[in-house]
């Protein structure tokens, strides 16, 4: 028996109502809402026209959709092939028996994932300056030959925001392998060893598919993470950016939101980007099955 | 074989040790940033060099920035930093209670409704926040609660992923003769979840307290949208503003930013371990 019976029918009722109010009230009115929204052309929350399904039809000509579009999924792309390595590289690392200092490590990994988006992108927007910029300054120092002012915010934007949030957001995601290989049984790789398997057979045909659920998990979190990005380039740019090489979905989203002031256009982007979402959960869900 | 091993572990600490500077790299730039005087600031990206004590110029660094940020009559980053604290304060206390009462009747009482409930949770973590950015502004100005904490906190109480954490936790670690127990010697229903559920997940209540205050301290977009007066601003838009009307001071900025960011670290390094835990529990053992 894992259930209560002793107690009144109420009980768990009474222990629900104060989430099930604020879910009901902030979550599922607002989103059955704005399927209704989607439909309107609006100009602040009181002036609405009903459009059908025009909102729709216009973002498959908006080219500035479709920039922000590619342009998130550049990042996306960027933050998942490059972060995941670095940080499932970094968990080998420290998994390793009898190595000093892992808390130590760990600590300071997943130390920058503790400031906010804002915070960073304050910092990063002087990191990145051109001419005073601290990483400009060090690579004309390491690298020879290296262009006296280099453009980072002006002309490669997505490569910013993506080292950007490898700072960020390796030794987060860190944490999560890290997690899973203590998990995993230290005999398993010993049987393997004892088998004659090398190191990078023990790590690709007994690690990785033991950590394999994780490994699902973080991918998914960081895909939802990054397709959602916008604090970041919103702050670090003041806006888009030049060419609005920095305009993410949710940047658009918010600029015809509350700049342009239609919250139809804002919602049918918004659909857009759940069912987008919902769609890559599906395949993930499917994929880890297999 | 056992020379090679022994260079492989050098490696090992090396591309550790490298990486752990270039981590660190950018919060001691921001807090010599911060300290630099402005005549100073362009000659040097960390510690103005000098003939004072341990070969750094002191004197070319000040505490100004920080005595002009907390200047009532100039930016007032006190009242900001009180914003956060109570915004950040208020949200994660009632989040995590109402998802500690939620994961609770979900985990160990038999309802009707259990089953939909639980799925109504587990299909909503799927729903991006921004979708409810426009609707959700809309409802708060029908509600008449745009420009005030009550409109910025109450949307924040939706946790359903906290739900599903509590749940998940409470499942396993509240033996149900316990609470038969405690029933039995007479405890009200409401003393029991507080006095012998809430002590066995303390973990758990720990660290999502933790994730929740550190979720609203960096929050941008929520504050952004539904606050109007300065006054109100807590520290994420204030600092935004701030770069947009005082972008070539950066000295200033950047004390700033190291003054949001310096209270939610030392919480963090004080509360590492639980924090961790708490982060991993969800998605490793679930």
């Amino acid at each position: 028996m894992s259930v209560s019976v002793n107690h009144p029918r109420w009980v768990p009722y009474f222990f629900l109502t104060p989430f099930l109010l604020c879910f009901g009230v902030f979550m599922v009115y607002p989103l059955v809402q704005s399927i209704w929204l989607s439909l309107l052309q609006t100009y602040g929350p009181e002036y609405t026209k009903f459009v059908g399904l025009d909102n729709f039809w216009h973002l498959l000509r908006d080219t500035e959709f479709h920039l922000a579009a590619r342009n998130t999924l550049i990042y996306t792309l960027g933050s998942l092939f490059i972060q995941l390595p670095v940080a499932l590289g970094l968990a080998l690392l420290l998994n390793r028996p009898g190595l000093r200092g892992r808390t130590f490590f760990r600590l300071v990994f997943f130390a920058p994932s503790l400031v906010g988006l804002v915070f960073a992108a304050m910092m990063f927007a002087l990191l990145f300056g051109a001419k005073a910029g601290l990483l400009n300054e060090m690579l004309r120092r390491v690298v020879p030959g290296f262009p006296p002012e280099f453009p980072w915010l002006q002309e490669y934007v997505m490569t910013s925001l993506i080292i950007a949030s490898l700072w960020m957001y390796a030794g987060y995601n860190m944490i999560y392998f890290l997690a899973a290989l203590q998990n995993v049984d230290p005999a398993l790789g010993e049987a393997a060893q004892i088998d004659g398997a090398g190191a990078w057979h023990r790590f690709l045909h007994v690690t990785l598919p033991e950590i394999r659920p994780v490994a699902g998990f973080v991918t998914l979190l960081s895909i939802i993470g990054s397709l959602q990005l916008f604090e970041l380039p919103f702050v670090l740019l003041d806006g888009a950016g030049p060419e609005n090489r920095g305009l993410t979905l949710v940047m658009y989203l918010y600029q015809n939101g509350f700049e342009r002031n239609d919250l139809g256009y804002a919602s049918a982007i918004g659909w857009v980007l759940a069912v987008f979402l919902a769609g890559i959960a599906l395949a993930q869900r499917r994929l880890i099955r297999e | 074989m056992k020379a090679l091993l022994k260079a492989l572990d050098v490696m090992v600490y090396v591309v550790l040790v490298v990486a752990a500077i270039i981590t660190l790299i950018p919060f001691v730039w921001l807090i010599c940033a911060a300290l630099r005087r402005p005549e100073v600031y362009f000659q040097y990206q960390f510690l103005p060099w000098g003939d004072g004590f341990l070969g750094v110029n002191w004197r070319a660094l000040t505490l100004d920035h920080f005595g002009k940020l907390f200047d009532q009559s100039q930016f007032a980053f006190g009242q900001h930093l009180l914003n956060s604290v109570f915004y950040a304060s208020v949200t994660a206390a009632f989040a995590t209670l109402f998802s500690a009462m939620g994961g609770y009747a979900l985990a160990k009482f038999h309802f009707r409704a259990r089953g939909f409930v639980t799925l109504l949770i587990l299909s909503s973590l799927l729903i991006p926040g921004s979708l409810l950015l426009a609707p959700g502004y809309q409802l708060l100005f029908h509600l008449g609660l745009l420009d005030s904490y009550a409109g910025l906190i109450l949307p924040g109480l939706v946790p359903a992923f906290g739900v599903y954490l509590f749940r998940q936790s409470m499942l396993h670690a509240i033996p149900i003769d316990l609470l038969e127990a405690a029933r039995m010697d007479g405890m009200g229903e409401i003393r029991v979840f507080f006095e012998v559920v809430l002590p066995l997940v303390r973990p758990m209540t720990g660290a999502f307290l933790l994730i929740t205050y550190l979720g609203c301290w960096n929050n941008f977009i929520g504050p952004q949208i539904v606050l109007q007066s300065p006054d109100k601003f807590p520290l994420a838009v204030a600092i935004a503003q701030l770069k947009g009307l005082y972008s070539t001071d950066y000295g200033l900025l950047m004390a700033g930013t190291l003054v949001s960011i310096a209270p939610v670290m030392a919480l963090f390094l004080l509360l590492q371990r639980e924090f961790i835990s708490g982060l991993t529990q969800g998605a490793v053992k679930g």
